[in-house]
This record gives structure tokens, C-alpha cells and sequence, in this order.
């Protein structure tokens, strides 16, 4: 069991590039080369015409939440410390069916159990920010 | 296949916690233990099919029960998805011809590793994981719980709703001797006191942790008659990976509330000479009581977003419910061996068996894991 986040692996060759948008600062999408459709996760081809050519595309990072939750632990260590905390859900405003886990934060470097839950509503409109754990920019979500 | 194929035994091990025998023991306890009860030999069964997860492998299985020489086997992913996978699919086998009797089971330690991967994984996650787990979306129960917070916002499911689950299936088993809850009444109260696990689910709305297995044999309709239990038909069998589905974390489709329930109930309707309103009994998946709702509404005994409410005025509760549910206790009072236990339940109410028995079941339906790719099966007298 680890005793640390869980954090993506950065190895990962199909969604490398939304991590080092992350890095930077920027929340992209997939976006197919060919149709032009917007798709998250990223994956390899497009579901809607099949082609492989992908670009990454940045978001108004914009969003509204979906659904949230409140894990109380046990969980992994490193979680249990900061348990309850929320997660949520959020819907992008450009196109609703691109959707991202997150947690609501209070600040751009607020925990992620600083938040009352029971003020916590789904539909509130939320922004994009990075919070940096180890060497991954997490995308986590303020008010706006 | 409709109707051409039978469960005709069934068989399982004692439910415990922390039980000192092996996975691949206790899988060939109930499978040797499923073969008595339908009056065969090992050697009769040339068929198998299994969860992919489990610890036993088809080799190790078939060497330790004496099975006979083996023409078919076949695995079923996704964990509490296949119950009723590898019944369907030993069914179709034998239908097909490439065996003439198989065996399907599962068994499952809870402290295993294959039954706890949310509590083992390393510090970094690759694949669909990596969008949830670091925000600390971490085990089945979260995953779920973000689904259900949208259901009660887009169809007003309540936690009284979800309460009427634990409760009927509590009822249920402190009616069954075996059951894991069989001696522990839960009142409302006590559900609406209980800690949270992940708002808005509660202790109460999460499955047990057991250890045990259970097994059932398929044969074909013919064979079936020799045999001494009476025949728990296969009329109507369906599996289903809806299209854009994502395993547990199913956010990133167009309508994440329309889950694996509603393709595999198309087709399993679509085979069937019975229809929803024709089901007298249902075994619905409840690893969370959030499930039985969302089913309800999949397998189309309400309409969509009118899960919630059908639970009300006692509908899943035998013997007056509208639909008496899980009939055991299921996987939340009963023992949650990934739904298999919800199988053999569904071959009782044929029999007559079940400790709650619905009087004159025509047919039984047998559901498995919602959230993940699925399957069910409607068994018939
Ligand atoms: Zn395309």
C-alpha cells in the first residue's frame, strides 16, 4: 500500500501531453484531426470517424460542478490526513459532455478539504487552477 | 438457447470472514459441492466458465475436483460484472455443442489482493485511473457515491430511498439462516446514524466482505430431466459494454445515468417471453444500494429517474413488495461474493427453496454488477 498521492504516470504516451499542459498552466483537450471532435480521456482514436491524427487543443478551463463527494476514511495515508475532503465532478462550458475528476479548493493553493461540503452545489460555475504535488500539476477547480 | 439449457446443481461453502482455506479451495468445495447436488460425477463435466478474477485457474480446478476431459472454458471480466457472464456463457456452450456439462462459480477471500485493488495499486496510475485516483476518487464506494450524489440532483433519489433497500434486504436475510446478517436487525434510525463511508453513502449502503464460494452445473434441457433437483431453465441470457462505457468511473459518457443495465436488458427482454411486468422475483446487484434504483429503472420496472420512488410503501420486501428483491439478503446482508451468491438465490426461487419464496415463481431474474460491463439472466420452471 502507498503511503504517498496516487499520482498519473507521466510515461503514459497516450495522455503525456495533457500533463505537460498541465505543467504549463493549460487544461487541454484531445481534439480528433480529422472530425475535429473533443474527447477526454484521451485515447487513441477518434470513436466517431476513426481516425488516429489527434491534436490537443486548450479549454476556456471554465466549467460547472456535476456531482461531488465526501470520502471519510480509511483510505490510502496520505488521503486518510485529509479526510473528509471533497471530490467533484465538473462539466466543461464549451461542451458539457467533456467532463474531469477534480476537488474544490478555496484558493489556488487551498487544500482540497478546506471547503464546507454542505455549502458544495452541483451546477455552481468553477475555473481551472494547477496545484503542484511532487512533479504533476493537478487540475483543481475554484469558484467563480 | 432459450430454454435449452438448465441449471441443475448448485452448491456452495460456509460464509465466514478470514476463512483458512484457499481461494482455489473453497472453489473446488462448492464446485464438487454443486456436482453432488445434481446428481453427477466429476467426470461428467467437460465445460467450465469462470471470473477472470479468479485465484484458482481452470487447470488447478479441473485437476483437484477430477473433472472430465475438458472441450470448452471461457473467462468473464470485470469482477462483479460476470455472475451471471459465466453462467450465460457455460449455457451457451452447452447449447452449441462444445460441452454436454459445465460448472460456473466464484469464489473470493476478502483479504485477497484480486478482491481489494483499490487498496494495493503503487503510487502511480496509468489508464483510466489516473483521472480519478489522484483526486482521491480511490475505492468502488467513491466511485459509485459521485453517481448517486448526480442521481439524487437529477431524479431526487433520497437517502430514505436508499435506506428502503438495507432494509428490505435486511429483512430479507434475518430470514435466511446462512446469511452473514442473519441474527442483526437494522432499523432506520440506525441507517440514518450510521458513519459515512462517502457522502452521501453510508455504512449501510455498502456490500458485506465475505469469503466463500459458491458453484452452479449446466446441462442441456434433455439431461436436465434425468436429474433429481428440478431444472432451473436459462430462458433468456444477455451481457452487455454499453457504447463510450468507462469501468466504475463511467463520467465521461453523454449520460453517465444510463448505465450497463439498459443494453443487456434490451437484449435479455428482447429473447424473453416474459416481460418486466412478469417477473414476480429479482437478484439486482447491490454492491451499493444505490444500485438496486438504477437497476430497477435499467431492466425497466419504472421508468428512468423513477427508481428511487419504486422503493417505496415496502416494494422490494417479500412477501408483499411489488417486487420482492434479493430474496437473500443479497450482497448487502446475505454475503457478497461478487453476486454469485444473487445466482444461486435465483435457482432457489425456481426450486422453491428460497427462505423467502415468492409462491409459484414463473421466473427469476438474476442481475450482475451495475457500473461495469454486465450481464443477466432469467431463469424459468
Ligand atoms: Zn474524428
Amino acid at each position: 500500500m502507498s503511503d504517498d498521492f496516487l499520482l498519473p504516470d507521466l510515461d503514459d504516451e497516450t495522455s503525456a501531453p495533457f500533463w505537460h499542459g498541465t505543467a504549463r498552466g493549460e487544461l487541454l483537450v484531445q481534439s480528433c484531426g480529422a472530425c475535429g471532435a473533443w474527447r477526454m480521456p484521451p485515447r487513441p482514436m477518434c470513436p466517431h470517424c476513426q481516425s488516429i491524427s489527434v491534436t490537443w487543443v486548450p479549454t476556456s478551463g471554465h466549467a460547472t460542478i456535476w456531482s461531488f463527494i465526501v470520502p471519510h476514511a480509511p483510505l490510502l495515508p496520505a488521503y486518510s490526513e485529509l479526510a473528509p475532503y471533497n471530490a467533484i465532478v465538473v462539466a466543461l462550458d464549451e461542451d458539457p459532455s467533456i467532463r474531469f475528476v477534480g476537488n474544490l479548493v478555496a484558493t489556488e493553493t487551498g487544500p482540497i478539504n478546506e471547503i464546507d461540503p454542505a455549502t458544495i452545489a452541483i451546477g455552481e460555475p468553477v475555473r481551472v487552477v494547477f496545484q503542484t504535488v511532487e512533479d504533476v500539476a493537478l487540475p483543481r477547480w475554484v469558484r467563480r | 438457447m432459450k430454454d435449452s439449457c438448465a441449471v441443475v446443481g448448485i452448491g456452495q461453502t460456509a460464509y465466514g470472514k478470514g476463512l483458512p482455506d484457499t481461494e482455489l479451495s473453497l472453489a473446488c468445495q462448492a464446485i464438487s459441492a454443486a456436482i453432488d447436488d445434481a446428481g453427477l460425477r466429476p467426470s461428467d463435466v467437460d465445460g467450465i466458465a469462470m471470473f477472470s478474477m479468479e485465484d484458482g485457474r481452470e487447470v488447478d480446478v479441473a485437476r483437484n475436483v477430477g473433472l472430465g476431459d475438458i472441450t470448452y472454458f471461457s473467462e468473464v471480466g470485470f469482477g462483479g460484472g460476470a455472475g451471471c457472464g459465466v453462467v450465460g456463457q457455460a449455457a451457451m456452450a452447452v447449447a452449441t455443442g462444445q460441452c454436454t456439462t459445465a460448472v460456473a462459480w466464484r469464489a473470493r477471500k476478502r483479504a485477497s489482493k484480486t478482491s481489494r485493488p483499490w487498496a494495493q495499486v503503487s503510487d502511480r496510475v496509468a489508464g483510466h485511473q489516473q483521472w480519478s485516483r489522484p483526486f482521491g476518487v480511490l475505492r468502488p464506494v467513491d466511485e459509485i457515491a459521485m453517481l448517486t450524489r448526480r442521481a439524487m440532483h437529477q431524479y431526487g433519489y433520497t437517502r430514505d430511498h436508499l435506506a428502503n433497500v438495507a432494509l428490505a434486504f435486511r429483512k430479507h436475510a434475518n430470514r435466511n439462516p446462512i446469511a452473514t446478517m442473519h441474527a442483526k436487525e437494522l432499523t432506520r434510525e440506525q441507517y440514518m446514524d450510521a458513519r459515512w463511508i462517502s457522502e452521501p453513502l453510508c455504512l449501510f449502503d455498502n456490500c458485506l466482505e465475505t469469503d466463500g464460494a459458491l458453484a452452479v452445473v449446466i446441462t442441456s434441457a434433455d439431461r436436465a430431466r434425468d436429474l433429481p433437483q428440478p431444472p432451473a431453465y436459462i430462458h433468456s441470457f444477455a451481457q452487455s459494454i454499453p457504447q463510450q462505457h468507462q469501468v466504475m468511473t463511467n463520467y465521461f459518457c453523454e449520460d453517465p445515468l444510463t448505465g450497463p443495465a439498459w443494453a443487456c436488458a434490451r437484449l435479455l427482454w428482447e429473447r424473453s417471453d416474459f416481460q418486466p411486468a412478469d417477473v414476480p422475483v429479482a437478484q439486482l446487484y447491490d454492491a451499493f444500494s444505490p444500485l438496486i434504483p438504477l437497476s430497477l429503472e435499467g431492466y425497466g420496472f419504472c421508468g428512468r429517474g423513477e427508481g428511487g420512488e419504486f422503493t417505496d410503501d415496502g416494494a422490494l420486501e417479500w412477501p408483499h413488495g411489488r417486487l420482492p428483491t434479493n430474496t437473500s439478503g443479497g450482497g448487502m446482508s446475505e454475503a457478497y461474493v461478487h453476486g454469485f451468491n444473487l445466482v444461486l438465490e435465483g435457482v432457489r426461487q425456481i426450486r422453491g427453496t428460497s427462505p423467502n419464496q415468492v409462491a409459484d415463481a414463473a421466473c427469476s431474474l438474476v442481475t450482475s454488477g451495475e457500473g461495469v460491463p454486465t450481464s443477466a439472466v432469467l431463469f424459468r420452471r
